[in-house]
């Protein structure tokens, strides 16, 4: 009864857009498990603007990005299974799933595309010394409550980390009359975007500290205060310099993890710096017929991007469900010196073009990008500045491929 | 002299930029190309937002809007006023018009998510 050629995980940006492209590719029937109850994921939250510039041409929010994807799922004969939790899944692509209107079900699939994103770092995932009175949150779900469900969690607060849901958080507690009294970032730089940093803290004159870090939460039931202090360079907090800060709510915006404890349960590759499973050029994981894409893989900065690379998943996935399969000869890619990942981490031989992604771990002025198959140079590109908050990405001629790749900089 | 400190966001090079007015002539330094200069220009005679917030529904909740055009960001705060104190009634779809012309700038507030009934 619930058989499918293609069983995509997550509702998302990612998950949409994967079943889309498998539907069109040759997947007769495609389900969507969603774990909330509608899709859109995390774009449903995100009621600012900046989103689809690159993928629609216009400039979008979060809730429109999404809509335009809900149109043509609901346009479609796509099955999408909402308030639907999956509870475990095989290798051989039986997955159970449960919700309130259909129960238990035991689904198959041919493919299966992982869409599940990612979840907050939270305060004590990074140790944060300290009570934990009401008053601390992730910066997400403060956005959640915000956004989606009408409540200010907070009226004086303090933002740990400038990643960009720090960033955002920060206009947005101030567009609902709370004070935003520092962001605080345990960096000498920002992982969020320049635009997000003029416009949600310049803006306001919030002000923004870099290298520094909170060193104690204080309070028994609701949060009082914070103590602070700047960091040396190993990041170690300057105790002697430590300062307080009166506030009600902290909300933490320090990384972001993949929800991929399923996937590895499987006991699938993974790349060992982004955490997550290693995937070749049409997105399929070490486990046949398991595809995945958008923030379970790499944390991606713009939407743009998830929609892009979970086409393709979805496009292999339904290709997989008909029998296609790659026949080209694999080389491996990997990054080194000053580039922290690359992704896809496997590439084929053949015609046409494959994108890779990169980040860098630090800022990097007038440096080359040089690609390498096997001994060969086949890319070089100078960067009047590169920024591990700014994904980029190579183009290259698969005809070009006579070896493993490697992508490095050279300073 | 007016004076002024930003960043530019033209790029991810992040220049820190100086616009100065003596009265007539405007000059930008610490731009490294022209899009630099026309991003501090504008910074600094007329910086437009989007605006994107929330307005309440009649029988609670929220739903997400935004200004369906650029403001001037000196207007930011008496907009964010305005929208406050409206209440819509579900449904609620994307592009339905909250405000007509908000404050007279031309510019209609305009829901960016669905509520349905």
């Amino acid at each position: 009864m619930y058989n499918y050629d293609v069983i995509v995980i997550g509702g998302g940006s990612a998950g949409m857009s994967a079943a889309l492209e498998a539907r069109k590719n040759g997947a007769e029937k495609v389900a969507i498990l969603e774990r909330d109850s509608r899709l859109g994921g995390i774009l449903n939250q995100c009621i600012h603007n900046g989103f689809g510039l690159h993928y629609f041409k216009e400039e979008l929010t979060g809730p429109e990005y999404a809509n335009k994807f809900v149109k043509l799922v609901d346009e479609s004969d796509i099955d999408v299974y909402l308030d639907t939790l999956v509870t475990s899944m095989t290798k051989d692509k039986k997955i159970v799933a449960v919700n309130p209107v259909d129960g238990v079900m035991n689904m198959t699939a041919k493919a299966v595309v992982l869409a599940m994103g990612c979840r907050e770092r939270t305060a004590g995932a990074i140790a944060m010394p300290g009570s934990r009175p009401a008053g601390i949150y992730t910066a997400g779900m403060a956005q959640r409550l915000a956004n989606i469900d009408g409540y200010l969690v907070g009226k004086k607060v303090v933002i740990l980390g400038s990643g960009d849901i720090g960033l955002i958080m920060a206009r947005r507690m101030t567009f609902e009359g709370a004070k935003v009294l520092a962001v605080l970032e345990l960096m000498p730089y920002s992982s969020g975007l320049k635009r997000n940093i003029v416009q949600c803290l310049e803006d306001y004159n919030i002000p923004l500290y870099y290298s520094h870090t909170v060193t104690r939460a204080k309070g028994k039931n609701r949060l009082e205060g914070i103590y602070y202090a700047p960091v040396d360079e190993n990041r170690r907090p300057i105790l002697e310099q430590e300062k307080y800060i009166e506030c009600d709510t902290l909300l933490l915006s320090v990384g972001l993890i993949p929800a991929n404890d399923m996937a590895l349960a499987l006991g699938v590759e993974t790349d060992p710096v982004t955490g997550s499973m290693a995937v070749d050029e049409r997105r399929e994981t070490s486990i046949e017929g398991i595809f995945a894409s958008g923030n379970v893989l790499h944390v991606h900065d713009l939407v743009d991007n998830v929609s892009e690379e979970s086409a393709i998943a979805g496009r292999y996935a339904g290709e997989y469900s008909k029998g296609v399969r790659e026949n080209g000869r694999p080389y491996s890619v990997k990054a080194s010196s000053g580039v922290r990942y690359a992704l896809p981490q496997k590439v084929y031989s053949g015609e046409g073009k494959v994108k890779i992604f990169f980040r860098v771990g630090n800022i990097y002025k007038n440096a080359k990008l040089v690609v390498k198959s096997g001994d060969n140079v086949i890319f070089t590109k100078k960067y009047m500045i590169l920024s591990p908050g700014e994904m980029e990405y190579v183009l290259l001629d698969k005809s070009s491929l006579s070896g493993d790749v490697s992508i490095a900089l050279e300073v | 002299m007016d004076r002024m400190e930003t960043i530019c966001i033209m790029c991810p090079m992040g220049c820190s930029l100086t616009v100065e007015s003596d009265g007539g002539n405007i000059s930008v330094k610490g731009n490294t190309c022209l899009r630099g200069k026309v991003y501090g220009e504008n910074e600094f005679t007329s910086p437009k937002r989007v605006v994107t917030s929330l307005v309440r529904l009649e029988d609670g909740g929220v739903v997400s809007v935004k200004t369906n055009g650029l403001i001037p960001k000196s207007m930011i705060g008496d907009i964010l006023r305005t929208i406050k104190d409206v209440r819509v009634k579900k449904p609620v779809h994307i592009g339905d018009i909250i405000i007509k012309d908000v404050l007279n700038t031309g510019v209609d507030v305009v829901a960016t998510s669905v509520r349905e009934q």
